[in-house]
């Protein structure tokens, strides 16, 4: 296939940046978007240019690095990451639009890279459940009832890929904190600090410049991990529990 | 490495924004402005439901449409003076519409703030239309409600120029003009719109949908909402300019 790639450059994270226009041919509809991208950067280092930067890790879709908006779509067409997304769901001659995410809390750091560090603020905000050290416990000595502890994992499949803030209108990260407060809540480990863990949370999320929800639901179509939006609304429930509480 | 490499490397490891909020308080979280944003919308709906019956009474002709006009000033005599419950309830519906809009307008600005970049291509791939047009639907209807009460309540506007102290005069005069009653069913749309992510959203914020069976029951409570409202309204009017209702 051949396709012409139209891919923001910038060159650090105060400097102004643009859309650049490029040209890939020969590229196999087996690969990878990353792989088409690796094509593009070995062009450009034969060319003596500077290879575009994006960001990426497993390879596998289980990290969560590799974020791209592809053609106004968070990890492109599909609903998966950029490096499980195949070139087969292009076609040949098609004109792709690559951005980096778009958010205020994600400031670009070169090119198609982003920091998402706020998300780690977020989670070390109150995104854990407090151990203390010493041999592991017995695991099966705090029961977790079943359906509790699968609508635990299921969302515990949260990547922190930041898809459900690229993909939002109004730039919040309320997907993404639902994930963590669904995840801990629903766990008998996470019942002590479940109320304050959802204020300073959600604080570090407000003072981050994240955006509010209006529960408009492209972040759960954008998720790679089809994580459902009632994660919202238990947010939102424990965060009325915690008001409740005078928190 | 290039100079640009070496200023990305200090970038990615260097965090001006403060950690950790101090002092994190639940009513101070965008989530408290979203709940109270689903609380004064609850009392709207309270609102158009009962004042869309009243307007229902028209079909019963001039009398029965001017006792209940009469009726609503003389409820609670003499435990309350004339129109006191009106009167409390307009006090109701004021300090509900300051919340509203105000929240609204905060979240908005928030949310301005949280992409100062925009995208060059930006696609939704599942969101409704009434989700991304809160905010304007919302300015439609504000616009709406002042003119509306200049016509019928505050004013008694009589566009065709005839009399104004006889609420079912006033409102068959009005809508004998097709003009008159295009802006009403166009304000009518924009309340559909309005209550069918409206009513959803309301559950969603208030953490009652925690579960896809309650998430697709409260998005069917949106629909009847906003057919049952706005038709029921809507039906007001189109009878007076089919000459179903006349003088
Ligand atoms: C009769 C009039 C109105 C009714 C019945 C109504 C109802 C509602 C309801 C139920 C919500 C959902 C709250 C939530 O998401 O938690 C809402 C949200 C909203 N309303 Fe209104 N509202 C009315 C008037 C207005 C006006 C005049 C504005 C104007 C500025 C406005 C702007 C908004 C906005 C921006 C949202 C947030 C969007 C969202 O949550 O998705 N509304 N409204
Ligand atoms: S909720 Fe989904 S889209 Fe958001 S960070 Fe987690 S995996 Fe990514
Ligand atoms: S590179 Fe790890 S998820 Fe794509």
């Amino acid at each position: 296939m051949n396709l012409t790639l139209n891919i923001w450059r910038q060159a650090h994270q105060d400097a102004a940046g643009a859309m650049h226009r490029y040209h890939v041919t020969d590229i196999s509809e087996d690969m990878s978007f990353l792989e088409m991208l690796d094509v593009l950067n070995e062009d450009l280092n034969v060319k003596g240019e500077d290879p575009v930067a994006f960001d990426h890790d497993c390879r596998e879709g289980i990290c969560g690095s590799c974020d791209l908006m592809i053609d106004g779509q968070a990890h492109g067409p599909e609903v998966t990451t950029t490096c499980q997304l195949h070139m087969r769901s292009f076609t040949d001659g098609q004109e792709i639009t690559i951005e980096p995410w778009r958010a205020n809390a994600f400031p670009v750091i070169k090119d198609l890279i982003v920091d998402r560090s706020a998300f780690d603020r977020i989670i070390q905000a109150g995104g854990y459940v407090s151990a203390n050290t010493g041999s592991a416990p017995e695991a099966n000595s705090v029961p977790a009832p079943r359906d509790k502890a699968m609508r635990a994992f299921n969302v515990a499949t949260c990547i922190g890929c930041g898809a459900c803030v690229a993909a939002c209108p109004n730039g919040s990260a309320s997907l993404f904190l639902g994930a963590k407060i669904t995840h801990l809540g629903e766990l008998p480990q996470g019942q002590p600090e479940r109320y304050t863990r959802v204020v300073d949370m959600v604080a570090q999320h407000d003072h981050e410049g994240f955006g509010g929800c209006t529960n408009i639901g492209e972040c759960s179509s954008a998720c790679p991990k089809e994580i459902p939006l009632d994660v919202i609304s238990q947010l939102n429930a424990d965060l009325r529990t915690a008001l409740r509480q005078g928190r | 490495m290039s100079t640009t490499d070496v200023k990305w490397v200090l970038v990615a490891t260097t965090d001006s924004r403060p950690t950790l909020v101090k002092g994190s308080r639940a009513s101070r979280s965008t989530i408290s402005l979203k709940l109270m944003m689903a609380v004064s919308g609850l009392v709207f709906i309270g609102f158009v439901l009962s004042h869309m019956y009243g307007n229902l009474k028209a079909f019963g002709g001039e009398e029965k449409f001017n006792d209940y006009a009469e009726h609503l000033r003389t409820i609670g005599e003499p435990l309350l003076p004339e129109s006191g419950l009106l009167w409390i309830l307009r006090l109701g519906l004021i300090v509900s519409l300051v919340v509203h809009v105000t929240s609204a307008l905060i979240l908005a600005r928030r949310a301005r703030a949280a992409r100062p970049v925009k995208y060059a291509v930006k696609k939704n791939r599942h969101s409704s239309i009434s989700s991304r047009t809160m905010r304007w639907g919302g300015v439609t209807i504000l616009v709406f409600l002042v003119w509306h009460l200049l016509n019928f309540s505050i004013g008694k506007v009589n566009p065709a120029g005839g009399e104004t102290d006889n609420p079912y005069t006033l409102m068959v005069d009005t809508f004998d003009l097709w003009w008159m009653t295009i802006i009403y069913l166009v304000a009518m749309t924009a309340l559909a719109l309005h209550l069918h992510h409206g009513t959803w959203s309301a559950a969603q914020t208030l953490g009652l949908t925690n579960t896809a069976a309650s998430r697709t029951r409260a998005k069917l409570a949106g629909w009847v909402l906003a057919v049952v409202v706005a038709g029921g309204f809507s039906l007001v009017p189109l009878s007076v300019l089919l000459g179903i209702i006349e003088k």
